[in-house]
C-alpha cells in the first residue's frame, strides 16, 4: 500500500523543499520507488533544490489538464534510481490545481509508487489546503521561532479538522513533528526554544531534528539535497529521520545537545 | 532597560531567558486560538460585552476596556469569564 506524505508547516522559509527532497532522496535510497510532487503552483522551487530545473519540460498542470500523461511529465532524479519529480507550473493559475484533478495523479502515482511525498507551499490557501488533503501521513517542519510553531499549530488544527481522513471519518492523518535549524547552543544559553518545549506545546510525536548548519545553502547552490552531502551533520540528520520514519525506533535523537568538544579538538581551534 | 539596571539584573540572576518567555506566549495565545477552532465560534461574545455594558453602565461609569469577556475550554466545560474592573473612585468608597 502506497503512502502519501505531506510535507507542511504554515510558514515560509522553515525548510519544506529543503526537506521534501532530502526525505525523497533518503526514501528512495533505502530502495523505496518514492516520487516527489511540488505543490508551489507559480513558485516552484523543488526542482532547483533537486538540481533538474533544466530538465523540466511539462509540469503537474499539464497532467491536471489531460495534456501529457504522468509518464511525460515525470523526471527521473539524477542521484537516486528511484526517485522521480513531479514539477509544478511556474505559469499557470494557482486555482487549476483542482482536487479531482490532483486526485486522479495521485491515484494513478499509487499504481506504481511507495512513498508520494507532496511538497505543500507555505500559507494556508488552496495550494496548501491541496497538498495536504489527500495525505495519509504529515511531516511538520517546525524552527525554533514563536511564529513557526504557532503556524505548525493551525496547519495540525487544519490537518485534523479538514484533510480528506477527517472528512471521510477515517483514522486521523498521522502526524510527525520536524524541528528544522536548531541550534543546541542557543538552547542552552536559553535563548531558544527547546525540542521539549515545543514538542510539549504542539504535542505530536518528534520524528528528528535538524541542526542549523552552512551546508544546505551549499547544497541549495549545488542543486543536490542535503541528504547527499558528505561528512554533514544535515545529510546524517536526514538520514536518522527516514530512518525512524521508516520504523527504525531505536536510532538516538541526535544533534540535540551541545557537542563536547575534544581537548585536542579545542587546542586546534576547530569549530 | 539601561546598563546599570541591566547588570544589577543580570548579578540578581532574576532576568528570564527569552525562550521561557516565548513558551509562556506561545501557551497561552494557543490555548486561545485552539480553543476558537473545532466548536463554533462564539460569535455572540462583543453582543453579549456590549448588553452587559448597558447594564452595568446603569449603575457604575465604566468605559469600554474596563470590561472583559471570554470563552475559555477546560476539558469538557466551557468557561464563561467575566472580568469588570470598576473604577478606582468606586473602589475608595466600598
Amino acid at each position: 500500500m502506497s503512502k502519501v506524505i505531506v510535507v507542511t508547516s504554515g510558514k515560509g522559509g522553515v525548510g519544506k523543499t529543503t526537506t521534501s527532497a532530502s526525505f525523497s532522496s533518503g526514501l528512495a535510497l533505502r530502495g523505496n520507488k518514492t516520487v516527489v510532487i511540488d505543490f508551489d503552483v507559480g513558485l516552484r522551487n523543488l526542482d532547483l533544490i533537486m538540481g533538474c530545473e533544466r530538465r523540466v519540460v511539462y509540469d503537474i498542470i499539464n497532467v491536471i489538464n489531460g495534456e501529457v500523461s504522468l509518464k511525460q511529465a515525470l523526471i527521473k532524479d539524477k542521484n537516486c534510481d528511484n526517485l522521480y519529480i513531479l514539477p509544478a507550473s511556474q505559469t499557470r493559475d494557482k486555482e487549476a490545481l483542482n482536487l479531482e484533478g490532483v486526485e486522479r495523479i495521485l491515484n494513478e502515482l499509487k499504481e506504481s509508487f511507495e512513498y508520494i511525498v507532496c511538497d505543500s507551499p507555505a500559507g494556508i490557501e488552496s495550494g496548501a489546503f491541496t497538498a495536504m488533503y489527500f495525505a495519509d501521513e504529515a511531516l511538520v517542519v517546525t524552527n525554533p521561532e514563536v511564529s513557526s510553531v504557532r503556524d505548525s499549530d493551525r496547519i495540525l488544527g487544519i490537518l485534523a479538522a479538514k484533510s480528506k481522513r477527517a472528512v471521510d471519518g477515517l483514522d486521523p492523518v498521522k502526524e510527525h513533528l520536524l524541528v528544522t535549524r536548531y541550534d543546541p547552543k542557543r538552547v542552552e544559553a536559553g535563548e531558544m526554544l527547546s525540542v521539549v518545549d515545543i514538542q510539549e506545546i504542539l504535542r505530536i510525536p518528534l520524528l528528528g531534528v535538524i541542526p542549523e548548519s552552512e551546508s544546505v545553502l551549499q547544497a541549495s547552490n549545488a542543486g543536490t539535497p542535503a541528504i547527499h552531502l558528505d561528512k554533514s551533520d544535515v545529510a546524517e540528520a536526514y538520514r536518522d529521520v527516514v530512518g525512524r520514519f521508516m520504523g527504525d525506533e531505536k536510532l538516538p535523537m541526535r544533534f540535540v545537545n551541545v557537542e563536547k568538544k575534544s581537548f585536542l579538538k579545542r587546542l586546534l581551534g576547530g569549530r | 532597560m539601561s546598563m546599570i539596571a541591566g547588570l544589577i539584573s543580570y548579578l540578581r540572576g532574576n532576568e528570564k531567558k527569552t525562550a521561557v518567555v516565548a513558551k509562556e506566549r506561545l501557551q497561552i495565545i494557543l490555548a486561545h486560538e485552539r480553543a476558537g477552532r473545532g466548536a463554533p465560534a462564539a460569535d455572540y461574545l462583543p453582543a453579549l460585552q456590549e448588553e452587559l455594558m448597558a447594564v452595568i453602565a446603569k449603575y457604575v461609569h465604566i468605559d469600554r476596556e474596563s470590561i472583559n469577556v471570554q470563552l475559555e475550554k477546560h476539558g469538557e466545560y466551557d468557561v464563561l469569564e467575566l472580568n469588570i474592573t470598576l473604577p478606582d473612585k468606586m473602589r475608595n468608597i466600598q
